[in-house]
């Protein structure tokens, strides 16, 4: 029982961050170690095998199977266009003629006498990967890929939507309390990642959609409006595939909820920066979180390194991340060792902690998370 | 004991088991003390397969480590476990394990048939412990370019294809080989390995097969999964999968090669281990067993009807990391169908999502934890729906019928799940297994499974049926032992006469002595529940009268004379009515029968309840 509370997330304004840049088959690996590299540059490509067509050309000649060879006209290897004859049945002295094209153009892969049906494949398709932060290649996974590596700010959200993108940060909230709306949004947010408080609304969204924003952070979002933003309900924890044209990195949770003081001020500091965001999500085994990374980011003030945080102890600024205090901040009043009873019966180990307004109350380790300093 | 061909000690008295799940590994030592096997200790410590350790036996030597801290016992050398026990008492005499980590065993399934083929190599599949990720076949409604394209994208760590009866005709089997071979699937572990392919279909067509998938996959081909229509014959591929999960699963896995190395006996997939103790259980007591088990991302059910073993995974119901595909499966309106107060649509959405962002944390109040037992009801609910399409008697088959005949198999196809006849539930996962009070279990389990006449409710208090799976491989009687005496909690009987009455009116009454000598006659009314104390060591016989048109066994209106078991929670009277079970539509009287109940069983306390009867 060691950890038994949850650690919280990254939000530090110096980290060395390393990004596997990995392509889905073996391909080439465009890039050497040592090489710099910038967000858009491909690093490695691979030929996915293009897509299969299957023509059944024992049905479409009205002949058995096992003679489908015998009226094909083009072999396996052969490249065929779309709508070229690839079988013909002839009878009566070439009278009846039945010919079979080619649904699309490509190469002849199989003729089964068993099925009687003919496989066509289309031309490989090149997929590429690109380098997705600005940094260096450390390490390169030959045919597979890289691993950029780079020093600069990185803070990882709780829940988010969308892939991989860059745009320039933009502070538009004066305190985290802030609510980001509609009006917020105006055509200056093209290309940017704007960032809001303690929630983003659906309106807002909207518009960000409709002025071409490439991103928006945010301490909260609510439920239904995610909902109609993505025209569907997302059921298992696995997000980044989106078909959505911005990001959305949520830093707290689902309500309003003020975004935690230190993400904030980060943000604040970084606006005008160029960032890499990535609104993939997935909690189970490997846990995956949303991230913005500033590359390269150089803090005004020379902080010390993020502290490690040692765990609870009285003192810790704490948020409490379920009910019935939800989202509220806190800090570690008492640490009791022994198990205690809570309202619902269950014996588990709490802490004490004051909240902002005074109040003193009792909490499951289990639900709170630490705020780094 | 049966102990196959490896290379054990003639007599085994010390045991240690662990099972890498994906977020815990556990530990349990075993022991024989005065002539029984028992559960000595259990360890646990988190998995180490992924970043930064990548390595499953890092997480292993932790939670045995503890087990050595509690014992004083010295488990581990350099080399890993040490076997046999040695003179100066360290060691233990076997050593086993099972795994889910790294999102356990991933399939996809091929057959020619949907309802026949393929669906017995999806029982195959899903019986070895595998999560099915789709099931192709020639009639699954899909063109033959969406099917390619379905497996082109799928990357399953194994594929198993059946088709046609010994004999049949060819083409159609060798029709979905093609298109198997023309998406060129590739493995989810090991860029650049070829992907495993059992086949296990007309045995006429495995030159062909061969020719067509031998180059491109890595091809097994075993004993028709289906030789003849009337008979399933699922334990050569359920063999080939598992062999094939060792060497290529676990051997992709990071650090299995060294775990591999500690143990003779093959690791096992921690599903395909539970399925094992639930027949072991099914077999002893010679009754029909539904087993569950709720995760965080995805429910398993088992039912072991007579000699037929069926196991379903819902992939997407879970507590935590899937409880959101619960609210979007079942819908708000049949979470709040659980809830004894007003909540808002938005409010509870919100909850559920926060949940699943943060899955570690827990409910602090009696309002969250009403809530999370309300989604457990639902996923339990989905989950057994989803098995129950799947535990079926084989389709396309004429069958015979005798008088004798003790399931509802009028005609090919239909459920062998019969809830009059389940004789025992077994209940298992963080929900289940650590419910403040054993009652609320006992309660979640009743309302999502619906178990008619007499049934036993069981739950597994620590979660060891894996590793007592994977030992009842080898030795059978250790496993039962344990399981019985260490790992179930026997929550008690309940008693639910099927058919629907009048509110108020009388549904069953019941006699009996008790223990004490006191004598037991109860009437209960339609509509009510009622909780009757019994110890868990005591059985005592009982004569159940159901009122006209309820049947308790016997049928209808019958009196049934039958000994039932005691536990933590007694005898439950279930009254509610089955067939349909029915909740009030205004949710004002929906609340306050929800109340009624959890009072009449001491679900809740009663101080915190009285605040949502305000």
């Amino acid at each position: 029982m060691a950890h038994a509370y949850t650690p919280g997330l990254k939000v530090t304004e110096q980290a060395t961050v390393r990004k596997m840049r990995r392509l889905p088959i073996l391909g080439e690996v465009l890039v050497a170690e040592g090489k710099e590299v910038t967000p858009e540059m491909v690093v490695a490509r691979a030929q996915l095998p293009g897509n299969p067509h299957t023509v059944n050309v024992a049905n479409s000649l009205s002949v058995e199977p096992e003679d489908v060879p015998h009226f094909m006209v083009r072999k396996v290897g052969d490249k065929v266009g779309k709508g070229e004859v690839i079988a013909t049945y002839r009878a009566f002295f070439g009278l009846m003629k039945n010919n079979v094209t080619s649904p699309v153009e490509g190469v002849i892969e199989n003729i089964s006498a068993v099925t009687g049906q003919v496989v066509v494949r289309e031309p490989a398709i090149p997929v590429q990967v690109d380098a997705y932060i600005k940094g260096k290649i450390t390490q390169v996974m030959p045919r597979e890929g890289v691993i950029v590596e780079t020093r600069g700010a990185f803070i990882q959200g709780i829940f988010g939507v969308g892939g991989e993108r860059q745009g320039r940060l933009k502070m538009l909230a004066k305190n985290p309390d802030n609510i980001l709306d509609e009006k917020d949004i105006t055509p200056e947010g093209k290309d940017q990642i704007v960032i809001g408080g303690s929630l983003v609304t659906g309106r807002a969204i909207k518009k960000a959609m409709e002025y071409g924003v490439k991103g928006i952070v945010a301490g909260g979002i609510i439920d239904k409006d995610l909902v109609e933003i993505l025209g569907y309900d997302i059921g298992v924890a696995i997000t980044g595939h989106e078909d959505i044209p911005l990001t959305i990195v949520i830093t707290e949770g689902f309500g309003k909820i003020r975004m935690a003081e230190k993400t904030f001020h980060l943000l604040k500091e970084l606006s005008g920066q160029t960032a890499s965001i990535n609104g993939a999500t997935q909690i189970r085994a490997g846990v995956m979180r949303p991230e913005i990374i500033v590359a390269g980011y150089v803090p005004k003030t020379v902080a010390a390194e993020t502290k490690i945080s040692e765990g609870l102890i009285p003192g810790t600024p704490i948020r409490i991340i379920r009910e019935p205090f939800f989202g509220e901040l806190a800090e570690v009043v008492d640490l009791p060792p022994e198990l205690q009873t809570i309202e619902t019966e269950a014996h588990v180990r709490i802490l004490k902690a004051r909240l902002t307004d005074g109040r003193e109350v009792t909490i499951p380790r289990a639900n709170v998370e630490i705020l780094e300093e | 004991m049966k102990n196959g061909s490896y290379d054990l000690p003639p007599e085994i008295n010390s045991i240690l088991a662990t099972d890498c799940g994906s977020t815990t590994t556990k530990a349990i030592l075993i022991e024989k003390v005065n002539g029984e096997y028992r559960l000595i200790v259990r360890g646990e410590a988190p998995t180490t397969v992924e970043a930064p350790f990548e390595d499953v036996t890092m997480g292993a030597r932790n939670a045995i480590r503890e087990v050595e801290e509690l014992t004083g016992r010295h488990l581990l050398s350099e080399e890993g476990v040490i076997t046999p026990r040695q003179a100066d008492g360290s060691g233990v005499d076997i050593y086993l394990s099972t795994s889910s980590a790294g999102g356990g065993l991933q399939m996809m399934v091929a057959g020619v048939v949907k309802n026949m083929t393929a669906e017995s190599a999806q029982r195959a599949a899903l019986g070895a412990g595998a999560i099915v990720m789709d099931v192709i076949s020639v009639d699954d409604g899909r063109r033959p370019h969406e099917k390619i394209q379905r497996i082109r994208h799928l990357r399953p760590d194994m594929i198993l294809l059946s088709g046609g009866i010994d004999g049949g005709t060819i083409t159609h089997v060798v029709e979905i080989a093609e298109l198997i071979a023309a998406a060129e699937p590739k493995p989810r572990l090991g860029i650049g390995f070829k992907l495993p392919i059992i086949y296990a279909g007309n045995k006429d067509a495995r030159q062909h097969i061969e020719k067509t998938l031998g180059d491109k996959l890595d091809l097994r081909i075993v004993d028709n999964l289906r030789p003849v229509l009337e008979r399933e014959v699922l334990g050569p591929a359920r063999e080939e999968i598992h062999n094939l999960f060792m060497e290529h699963v676990m051997a992709q896995a990071p650090g299995y090669n060294k775990l591999m190395k500690w143990t003779p006996i093959p690791i096992m997939p921690t599903p395909g281990a539970v399925g094992l103790i639930m027949q072991a259980t099914a077999k002893k007591y010679d009754i029909s067993v539904v087993g569950v088990d709720i995760g965080g991302a995805t429910t398993d059910v088992f039912s072991v009807v007579g000699e037929v073993f069926n196991r379903t995974v819902s992939a997407n119901l879970g507590m935590s990391y899937s409880i959101s595909n619960v609210l979007l499966e079942a819908g708000t309106a049949n979470i709040r169908r659980w809830i004894p107060f007003n909540i808002d649509e938005a409010d509870l959405r919100n909850r559920i999502r926060n949940k699943m962002i943060r899955p570690t944390t827990i409910p602090q109040t009696l309002d969250e934890l009403v809530i999370e037992q309300a989604l457990s009801r639902e996923a339990l609910r989905l989950a057994f729906e989803h098995h129950k399409t799947l535990a079926v008697g084989l389709k396309g088959v004429q069958k015979q019928r005798t008088i004798g005949d003790a399931f509802d198999q009028s005609s090919s196809g239909e459920s062998l799940i019969n809830l009059m006849d389940l004789g025992m539930l077994i209940g298992s996962g963080g929900v289940l297994s650590h419910a403040p009070r054993r009652v609320q279990s006992a309660l979640m389990m009743l309302d999502a499974f619906l178990p008619e006449g007499v049934t036993t409710l069981t739950v597994d208090s620590i979660f060891m049926m894996p590793q007592l799976g994977v030992l009842s491989t080898v030795h059978e009687t250790a496993a039962v032992e344990v399981f019985e005496k260490d790992c179930l909690i026997w929550l008690g009987t309940a008693i639910a006469p099927v058919g629907v009455g009048r509110e108020g009116d009388d549904c069953v009454t019941i006699r009996g002595v008790l223990p004490d000598g006191t004598s037991l006659s109860e009437t209960i009314k339609f509509g009510a529940m009622k909780h009757i104390p019994l110890r868990e060591t005591d059985l005592v016989e009982l004569e159940i009268h159901p009122a006209r048109g309820f049947d308790v066994g016997a049928g209808k209106g019958h009196v049934l004379k039958t000994q039932v078991k005691g536990g933590v929670a007694g005898i439950i009277i279930d009254a509610r009515g089955r067939q349909p079970f029915v909740l009030p539509e205004d949710g004002l009287q929906r609340r306050k029968k929800l109340l009624e109940w959890f009072t009449a069983l001491e679900v809740y306390p009663s101080e915190l309840l009285a605040r949502y009867a305000r």
